[in-house]
């Protein structure tokens, strides 16, 4: 396990549902802070593709998200915990294709069903909880090259 | 392929970034869906889309993609322009559909996105 002090940089942001204004801007910072800690940019692609993802899923389903971000020598950690609707069955919200995005947001480009299929091809380690009306937990790990 | 060459092919005009005309890009990624573009498309491709919103531009930066060409007449919207000068992203409009579009760059050899993406 990492200890504390281990940690390089830990951050907090959060994200509004519905505030497509902003939307990705949290994803866009956090992939040019390790582009400035020097990581390979297939490994800040990837934080970033898998962070874009989830962050569209929160503004796209959810209502509000606290997303943390750490990096430790072993790994770059994302985070979002979400307050909203929460997902009844993971295991299919997880199967490419699968969506329940509305027209409307199919229009902006939206509702592929790839999203969470996408965060775990770009992410070595996810984890997905959720609670249906409390909200979703989502965790990305990405190994920093060694 | 360099974007000016891309451009050319297209009949399609620069909304800003010119300056970048010269820069090489590795590829197209074709698609109005975004989930499409990050799952399929590699880095230093150009995106050809319908869509025009800051989502374009957002999508396009977090995918490393190298320009962006909005086709069938399609215009940004609003801000979106400004977004995509501020991660350095050139931008195209160009008059023709979707499968013109892309058959016209096809015809010129330049490979799909994804292949590159294998070959790395
Ligand atoms: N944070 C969330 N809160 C509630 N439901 C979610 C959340 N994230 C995903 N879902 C549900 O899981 C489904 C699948 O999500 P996924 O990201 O794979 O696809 P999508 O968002 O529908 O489309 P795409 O990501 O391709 O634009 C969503 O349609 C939605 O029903
Ligand atoms: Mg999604």
């Amino acid at each position: 396990m990492t200890g504390e002090r281990d940690i390089v940089l830990k951050e907090q942001f959060s994200v509004t549902g519905r505030d497509f204004g902003r939307a990705g801007s949290v994803s866009t910072t956090i992939k040019s802070m390790l582009k400035q800690i020097g990581f390979p940019p297939d490994v800040v692609r990837r934080v970033a593709i898998a962070t874009y993802e989830a962050e569209m899923n929160v503004v796209v389903y959810a209502d509000r998200a606290t997303v943390t971000f750490e990096v430790t020598p072993a790994a770059i950690t994302v985070t979002l915990e979400d307050q909203g609707r929460g997902i009844a069955d993971i295991e299919q919200a997880m199967r490419e294709g699968y969506s329940t995005a509305t027209d409307e947001i199919r229009e902006m480009g939206f509702g592929a069903g790839m999203g969470l299929p996408n965060i775990k091809k770009n992410s070595d380690d996810l984890e997905v909880t959720s609670e249906v009306g409390v909200g979703t937990i989502v965790r990305i790990k990405v190994l920093a090259p060694q | 392929m360099k974007l000016r060459e891309a451009a050319t092919v297209l009949g399609a005009t620069f909304i800003s970034g010119e300056e970048q005309a010269d820069m090489e890009i590795a590829g197209v990624c074709a698609s109005d869906l975004m989930s499409d573009v990050l799952a399929f498309g590699s880095p230093r491709v150009l995106l050809l889309t319908g869509l025009t919103n800051a989502q374009s531009i957002m999508t396009a930066d977090v995918a490393d993609v190298a320009a962006v060409a909005y086709v069938r007449g399609k215009r940004p919207e609003n801000g979106t322009v400004e977004l995509a000068k501020q991660k350095g992203i050139p931008v195209l409009a160009c008059d023709l559909a979707m499968f013109e579009a892309c058959g016209r760059i096809f015809e010129k050899g330049l490979l799909p996105g994804s292949s590159v993406e294998e070959s790395q």
